[in-house]
């Protein structure tokens, strides 16, 4: 049978907040266990939370640029359940109220055509902490440095018919929360996680399968894969004639599947209700307006001004605006050098390959923008071709100086010297009688294209040195005496 | 609406509460004793009244986020039963 897929997504979000959402111990990751997690995060008597207004800023960012209701009156709860990563016995939580309400997420598949997905909610909680089963004696070992720091949870609509859409959308959404600056974005940290919702019915129906849910996954490429295999497993149930578990399951990457998490002997049961340590959250049109004020520029207006403004096509537009600080880069470099098409070619090329070679990201780049922009400016007035520019990036990498030294240096100067061009065309001349019979005799319409043996023949004389467009130009006069 | 002793059972344990068999008639008592209360109230009308997040007239204030504690493991794992590697020990606990 034929079976169409849908998909809903719940994007944990860490907001990168410098103290935790309701105390003020640190957020720092990767810090030794257990000395980030102070009397509030332990749950000791008596601790009461107070909130982080950072966290309720990021907050009201993301749903100011995605165009959501922003919830002018926002409620905490409770969301109660046992685990001991949880000290309290329960999260703090939004439940009836949340901080966002509805609103739409336009996004660019990879082909370039646009989606939209619905936001259901977005809403502020506290992440719990970390528990270790490693082998500790049979016991396990609780790091609650993790504890209370800020999350936003960001709920989809089941919008999603495909694995490509919903990757789409994420990668859509990272850039625009590092855009915001809401968060580090880093995922192998955990600082975004994402619980896949997935169900198939057969095609044409509209009413919804029973779907499981795919928890925590962390990397784009486990999204995909874990839909992937969880789809081929629902198939191939509903195919022999069963029926699907409403159930959470756990993505294994090492095995490529989906497997139950060992099912809880009672259903889940919240029992959500209003956290009575927290008065709702009251934000006033001003506090609203002043964090408009914040807002950058967003990714897709970015894409769409870096077309216009610059003339670059849109698969250009979407590479240096997937983030912010390559599109920074970008932009100083263009103003630097004046030619935004030259700097877009060297940023997308030379640069980001280095940089994936390297393993590091733009703001680790060892050339910065107006050292990139000084070379694009002695590849225009042709002080340099580009095959020695590239040698030039390569020295800079390697931090050998700004491009007019390296230039200078390694005596990079492209020769433009006519009597010096002459006598290597001569010489070449001289050197390849036979070519030369060939070329006289040949077509003048062919001409062209045996000429690039005689300009191949100078640029390797010269170390690739020779002003190629005069070395065609003595050549021709060169070659074609009679045409003259 | 009343509940049964099956539910009584179901809430001690979402609750992790102990509750032995010859407590359950007593305990469902007292429950549907409240639920009764309840039903009363729930006999107000409530039209156009905005629900009660707290009881008190104010809105939450708010914190700087700044970090204002330091780091105090040692003298919190002092009162914990087990620790090891900086870690707090629990009996085993696998999803």
């Amino acid at each position: 049978m034929s079976y169409e897929m849908v998909i809903g997504l719940e994007v944990h979000l860490q907001l990168a907040t410098r103290s935790k959402i309701f105390s003020g111990s640190a957020t720092t990751f990767g810090a030794e266990p257990n000395t980030q997690a102070n009397a509030v995060d332990l749950a000791m008597p008596g601790m009461l939370p107070v909130l982080n207004v950072q966290a309720v800023r990021y907050a009201v960012m993301f749903g100011l640029a995605i165009d959501a209701q922003i919830g002018k009156r926002s409620v905490f709860d409770r969301k109660n359940y046992f685990y001991p990563d949880l000290p309290k016995g329960y999260q703090i939580s939004q439940f009836a109220e949340p901080i966002v309400g509805g609103g739409r997420f336009a996004f660019n598949l990879p082909d370039g055509t646009q989606s939209e997905v619905g936001i259901t909610r977005a809403h502020l909680e506290e992440d719990a902490g970390k528990s270790l089963h490693e082998d500790f004696h049979g016991m396990t070992g609780i790091d609650l440095n993790r504890a209370g720091t800020p999350l936003l949870e960001i709920v989809t609509e089941p919008d999603f018919r495909s694995a490509e859409q919903a990757v789409a959308f994420l990668k859509a959404l990272h850039s625009l929360v590092t855009y915001l600056g809401i968060s580090d974005g880093n995922m192998a940290e955990g600082s975004m996680r994402c619980d896949v919702n997935l169900s198939l019915r057969p095609k044409g129906s509209d009413t919804l399968g029973t779907r499981t849910e795919v928890k925590n996954v962390n990397s784009f490429r486990f999204v995909e894969k874990a839909i992937h295999c969880e789809r081929v497993r629902q198939e191939d149930i509903l195919d022999d004639g069963g029926s699907i578990v409403q159930e959470t399951r756990l993505y294994d990457a090492d095995r490529d599947e989906t497997r139950s998490m060992r099912s809880k002997e009672v259903a889940n049961d919240y029992r959500y209700f209003p956290e009575p340590d927290l008065l709702p959250v009251i934000l006033s049109d001003a506090d609203i307006a002043d964090i408009v004020a914040t807002l950058p520029e967003l990714p897709r207006a970015r894409r769409a001004r870096f077309e216009e403004a610059y003339g670059l096509s849109g698969y250009d537009a979407g590479v240096l605006t997937d983030e912010r600080a390559v599109a920074d880069y970008f932009e100083a470099t263009a103003r630097a050098s004046g030619d935004a098409k030259l700097a877009a070619n060297w940023i997308q090329g030379d640069l980001l390959a280095a940089l994936n070679a390297d393993d590091k990201n733009i703001t680790e780049c060892p050339v910065q923008a107006d050292q990139l922009a000084g070379l694009i400016a002695r590849i225009k007035d042709q002080t340099i071709s580009g095959k020695i520019a590239k040698q030039v990036f390569e020295a800079m990498w390697q931090g050998e100086g700004d491009a007019d030294a390296i230039i200078e240096a390694r005596g990079f100067k492209q020769v433009s010297d006519s009597g010096a061009l002459e006598s290597m065309v001569d010489q070449v001349v001289a050197d390849n009688p036979d070519q030369v019979a060939q070329y006289r005799a040949a077509d003048p319409a062919k001409r062209k294209k045996l000429s690039g043996f005689f300009v191949g023949q100078i640029m390797k004389a010269s170390k690739g040195q020779a002003n190629p467009k005069m070395v065609n130009d003595l050549l021709i006069a060169r070659l074609d005496p009679d045409d003259n | 609406m009343s509940v049964s002793g099956d539910t009584i059972r179901e809430i001690a344990q979402l609750a992790r509460l102990a509750v032995e068999d010859d407590e359950l008639p007593a305990l469902t008592s007292s429950f549907n004793a409240i639920l009764d209360l309840f039903e009363q109230l729930q006999a107000a009308p409530t039209d156009g009244v905005e629900p009660m997040a707290n009881p008190l007239d104010a809105s939450q204030s708010l914190r700087e986020d700044v970090v204002t504690e330091t780091n105090q493991r040692e003298a919190l794992q002092a009162v914990a039963p087990l620790t090891e590697d900086g870690l707090y020990l629990v009996p085993r606990v696998v999803d």
